[in-house]
């Protein structure tokens, strides 16, 4: 029964969320609990605020109004960062020149939890090859990261996000440049990791078909939440709203001009 | 004079041997501090806050007080001041670069100019290397102490804030912190070269040396080390082209760690111009 009331504690919770860039609201009056366990798909048309709001809960953006909580405490004090895993929607802010291997680029992701000591242990050094071994990339593990494809690299910074083993993992269309086939695999992978190692995942994307396929809930953004809750009441809704929804982006772009 | 004679002064004259410490001990900063410098794009960046200390040593050697203060002052104040100035108004970060640090270093040119002692002019913007005091040498030594010990406590979170500068923040990294505490490292490291190199030329310790590095390895540990050891070839290297010629030692020094570079822009085994010519060649040849 531990396990039942631990469902019910909320891993990100976001109250009465405002953000605007400037002049133009972005996001408006969000309301968002993502549960344990949970693993929540956030669609919504482009420039609609996901990565904003993604943003927000990482306290990579500080919201004008409003507040977001992590594990239960606020983002602004929050310093377990190895908790949570991030993939960002353009891995390419990264310094694609730079010396490093893709086994060092991984560890990165370790970091939080290695502490000041510089060198990696033994126990370190496997868990990074496991993650790599989990995108399929350990052939590469001794590759310049500079020098692989852009959905090769992709799948690295998946890696390095899974290597703390995370209790969260935040993913902003983490498949964009990874081909058909690697997308199945590693949708596949994200949803034994929801299962079996229970963890929470919120998964931003465009492609519904996921939805129905792997997620648990879903929500749907456009400046406000348009809807959020099971992925099976989502279905029942889906054709005619969500094609309401998205043509909806041109009417509330009519409203704010 | 040969190689032998340098040697032979080097044992016998006491300035010789300050000037040699001072130059590896420089070598050694420039090329550690120089390929998180040029990793994290901020060549442009280095040049300017190098050129920034004038003001500040001018107005040290007015007031007689360390330059080393002084010099961290204006620095410093520069480097907020291009941040300040990029962060709120559409001028981009390399033009605030190119308004502030010529403004300063103007201001630095007339302040010395108004002392009346263009010999020490010549000096702080060229180096002279055979002048150093001991006391400068310690000072020398103990800004590459600190240099030392900062880049190995925090290798870490160097690395990740200048590999993916987001993925550091979603670490909770502070960037800012670590742009401005670079930044105020850069100045003390323009300090302890001002003696060797010059401003005007302290740049070039912080580039060459570490690009030269940066050509020849996919590590970036390794880099560190062998753009050190550049640092540190050309700094003594240097300083007996200067000592035997009775050329500016600035200059000398970074003469010589310019052609270490040339050396490895045509050579390097993975990056140089003529292996790639080579394979290509080589290639093109299979193929038909
Ligand atoms: N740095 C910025 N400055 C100003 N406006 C911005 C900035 N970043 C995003 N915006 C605006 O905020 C809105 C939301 O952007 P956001 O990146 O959150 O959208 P998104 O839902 O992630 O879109 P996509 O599906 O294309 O990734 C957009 O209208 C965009 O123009
Ligand atoms: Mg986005």
């Amino acid at each position: 029964m531990m396990e039942q009331s631990r469902l019910k504690e909320p891993i990100i919770s976001i109250k009465n969320l405002y953000y605007h860039y400037g002049q133009a609201n972005v996001l408006e009056n969000i309301n968002l609990d993502v549960k344990k366990g949970d693993f929540l798909g956030l669609v919504g048309p482009n420039g609609s605020g996901k990565s904003t709001l993604i943003k927000c809960i990482l306290g990579l953006q500080q919201a004008q109004k409003g507040e977001v909580l992590l594990f239960g405490e606020q983002a602004a004090k929050f310093r377990r960062w190895d908790k949570i895993g991030y993939v960002s929607q353009k891995a390419s802010s990264f310094n694609t020149s730079f010396p490093a291997t893709v086994f060092e680029v991984v560890s990165m992701g370790l970091f939080g939890k290695v502490g000041l000591f510089r060198f990696l242990k033994r126990e370190h050094r496997i868990k990074v090859k496991e993650a790599l071994e989990a995108v399929g990339m350990d052939a590469y593990s001794s590759r310049n990261i500079g020098e692989l494809s852009g959905g090769q690299q992709q799948r690295v910074f998946i890696a390095r996000a899974l290597v703390s083993e995370p209790e969260l993992l935040i993913l902003d269309e983490p498949t964009v440049g990874v081909d058909a086939l690697s997308a199945d695999t590693f949708y596949q992978m994200l949803k034994d990791l929801h299962r079996e190692r229970n963890m929470t995942l919120l998964l931003v994307t465009h492609d519904v078909g996921v939805m129905s396929d792997y997620v648990t809930n879903v929500a749907c953004l456009n400046k406000t939440l348009h809807f959020h809750g099971k992925t099976d009441e989502f279905e029942k809704v889906s054709k005619e709203k969500l094609s309401s929804f998205y043509g909806h982006k041109v009417h509330v772009l009519d409203h704010t001009h | 004079m040969s190689f032998m004679a340098f040697l032979e002064a080097l044992f016998q004259y006491e300035f010789l041997q300050k000037a040699l410490w001072t130059s590896v001990m420089v070598g050694i900063i420039c090329g550690v501090l120089g390929c998180f410098i040029i990793l994290r794009g901020m060549a442009l960046m280095g040049d300017a806050i190098s050129h920034a200390v004038l003001p500040g040593v001018a107005i040290s050697y007015m007031f007689g007080v360390n330059f080393f203060f002084g010099a961290v002052l204006t620095g410093v104040l520069t480097a907020i001041g291009i941040g300040f100035v990029s962060q709120n108004s559409r001028i981009k970060h390399d033009m605030a670069i190119g308004i502030m640090f010529t403004s300063v270093f103007a201001v630095g040119i007339i302040i010395i100019t108004l002392m009346k002692s263009s010999a020490d002019l010549y000096h702080i913007l060229f180096g002279n290397v055979l002048a150093v005091r001991t006391s400068d040498m310690w000072m020398t030594l103990s800004i590459g102490l600190l240099v030392i010990t900062l880049v190995t406590l925090f290798y870490k979170e160097l690395l990740v804030s200048t590999f993916d500068p987001t993925m550091a923040q979603s670490y909770g990294l502070p960037n800012k912190w670590i742009h401005y505490i670079l930044m105020v490292v850069l100045t003390m490291v323009t300090v302890a070269s001002l003696q060797t190199v010059g401003i005007v030329l302290v740049v070039a310790m912080l580039i060459t040396p570490a690009a030269t590095a940066y050509l020849l390895t996919n590590r970036l540990w390794v880099m560190i080390y062998m753009a050190a050891g550049f640092g540190v070839i050309s700094s003594v290297l240097g300083l007996y082209f200067s000592f035997t010629y009775n050329l500016a030692s600035g200059a000398t020094i970074v003469l010589v760690s310019a052609f270490f570079f040339a050396a490895a822009f045509f050579f390097s085994p993975s990056q140089g111009l003529l292996w790639k010519s080579f394979k290509a060649r080589k290639n093109r040849a299979s193929l038909s």
